[in-house]
């Protein structure tokens, strides 16, 4: 009965998504779990959507509530760069998300990183988190995995990185918090955004660096079972 | 009481005049009928050649079986299908709404339907409704840009996977799955796997019963396997059969054939307004 239950409540996904600026564009990463309460409803989702060619926006909170604003944006946009004759900045998506986050604010649980690259700007990040609020950042992070990390970027970050530097900034990241949050696990998912174009990068989670207390993945149970423990497992 | 009661027809809207008595009804015990649900196990599949969706065929009103038979796979476009779970008649009547609307715009259009137009359809009905049309969908077809497999929450939320489970039956048909699917499946192999995985839900969860309901969606055409398999079969039927005393003794018979009493008047004047 309790699963049942469970498995008709909204589809949130649990989430870390970051979103990092770096000498030349943005970097945005996401994990890849979707849960209806304690089941995994997705575990390869994609939470970084595209909204034209150059902007790209990071998904937490309800499913239903952040693909929605995304697709109307996505339209939004559309009409406007046909009415403007160029490409849309990033301020434009961002401003358009965040109307619709905060008129809305009684009736949508979503948190957005909008990321991208313009000709007039260069690389922007934009975080637009519960309350519609719309906030510039060189880098932003959302999502329930995202407390583990504060303490992180505040060590870590550093102005003008390299492209590598900052993507590997960011799957570490991504791992890190994929390792202490339950609502947050898979794959890891980067997308790299600057003059050249878009570059999307996958990062099974089999494949991430081990951290503290981290098992090796296995491929079999039995495999486990076979080799002696040295203690037994704590539940 | 009051004496000058004046019969005023009804407006319209919803009259609350049966509230009063429900109440006193529930308080004593006496519950409306729950909503009919699928209880349910949905799968859907992407093979080597196109979709292959499959469904249990047990209807649930709480704790009763209603229909040991029903239909769960929905018709959207000739090469679109749809399973559904949740309340019934809303899987029904979103399914059958989004399939009117498909054919019109395949009208318009003259163009064969894509699935992620019945995608979108579906989503922003759903989302519209916040979740209070509870159907929670598996959407599967083949069109001009290849095979599609979505699900669909009922508050809207949709997602894209090679392989999909939905339902009460869900988790057990995903243990299925997870554990069986590969790319590149033949299609006896796909309906083999679908199979089973509706059977894992069928015989572990009990929202889900009856026998298998399997479509195979290609780009050539499609092909419904209705009842598929059936390993729930009724085992003990009484040969003598059932007898009823009969109750009531029939004294007199006779028939009067209606020509005689009703006047049949051949030709006469054409209606006229």
């Amino acid at each position: 009965m309790d699963l049942n239950m469970d498995l008709n409540a909204p589809h949130s996904m649990g989430t870390t998504i970051i979103g990092v600026t770096y000498n030349g564009g943005v970097v945005l990463g996401a994990d890849s779990r979707t849960s209806t309460g304690m089941y995994v409803a997705n575990r390869a989702s994609d939470k970084i959507t595209q909204l034209t060619d150059n902007v790209y926006v990071c998904r937490s909170g309800s499913a239903a509530d952040s693909q929605l604003v995304s697709d109307y944006v996505r339209y939004f946009l559309h009409q406007h760069t046909i009415q403007l004759g160029q490409p849309a900045t990033v301020k434009v998506a961002a401003n358009l998300i965040r109307l619709l986050s905060y008129n809305n604010k009684n009736m949508l649980e979503t948190g957005l990183i909008v990321g991208g690259w313009d000709k007039y700007e260069g690389g922007k990040i934009y975080g637009i988190p519960l309350g519609g609020t719309l906030i510039e950042q060189p880098f932003a992070i959302g999502g329930s995995g995202s407390s583990y990390l504060y303490g992180f970027f505040d060590q870590a970050w550093k102005e003008g990185m390299t492209k590598d530097e900052a993507e590997q900034l960011v799957v570490k990241a991504v791992s890190l918090a994929i390792a202490r949050d339950g609502a947050s696990g898979g794959v890891v998912r980067t997308v790299v955004i600057n003059s050249e174009g878009v570059t999307r990068n996958f990062y099974p989670g089999d494949k991430l660096q081990l951290w503290h207390e981290e098992l090796e993945p296995q491929n079999s149970l039995l495999d486990i079972l076979s080799s002696p423990s040295p203690e037994p497992m704590n539940i | 009481m009051s004496k000058s009661v004046i019969e005023v027809p009804p407006k319209g809207g919803f009259s609350f005049d049966l509230c009063k008595r429900n109440e006193l009804l529930a308080k004593k015990g006496v519950n409306p009928p729950s909503f009919r649900k699928t209880g349910t196990t949905i799968v859907g599949l992407i093979f080597q050649d196109g979709v292959i969706l499959g469904a249990d065929t047990r209807a649930t009103e709480g704790p009763i079986v209603c229909d040991k038979n029903c239909e769960k796979i929905h018709y959207m476009a000739p090469n679109i299908y749809c399973c559904g779970a949740g309340t019934a008649a809303d899987t029904e009547a979103v399914t059958d709404m989004v399939s009117s609307q498909l054919q019109l715009h395949r009208y318009h259009t003259g163009r064969e339907s894509r699935v992620v137009t019945a995608l979108t359809l579906l989503k922003r009905h759903l989302f519209n409704y916040q979740g209070y049309v509870s159907a929670a969908l598996v959407l599967g077809g083949v069109d001009v840009t290849g095979p599609h497999l979505h699900t669909i929450y009922p508050h809207g939320s949709t997602d894209t996977l090679p392989f999909a489970t939905m339902g009460s039956g869900s988790l057990a048909a995903m243990a299925v799955f997870e554990s069986k699917y590969k790319e590149g499946l033949t299609r006896n192999e796909g309906i083999e796997l679908v199979t089973e995985a509706i059977c894992s839900g069928i015989f572990n969860d009990l929202g889900s019963g009856s026998n298998v309901d399997v479509c195979v969606i290609t780009k050539g055409g499609k092909e419904y396997l209705r009842n598929h398999l059936q390993p729930n079969p009724r085992t003990y039927t009484s040969t003598k059969g059932y007898s009823f005393p009969k109750k009531t003794e029939v004294l007199l018979t006779k028939i009067i054939p209606l020509k005689e009493k009703v006047e049949i008047i051949e030709g006469g004047d054409a209606m006229e307004e």
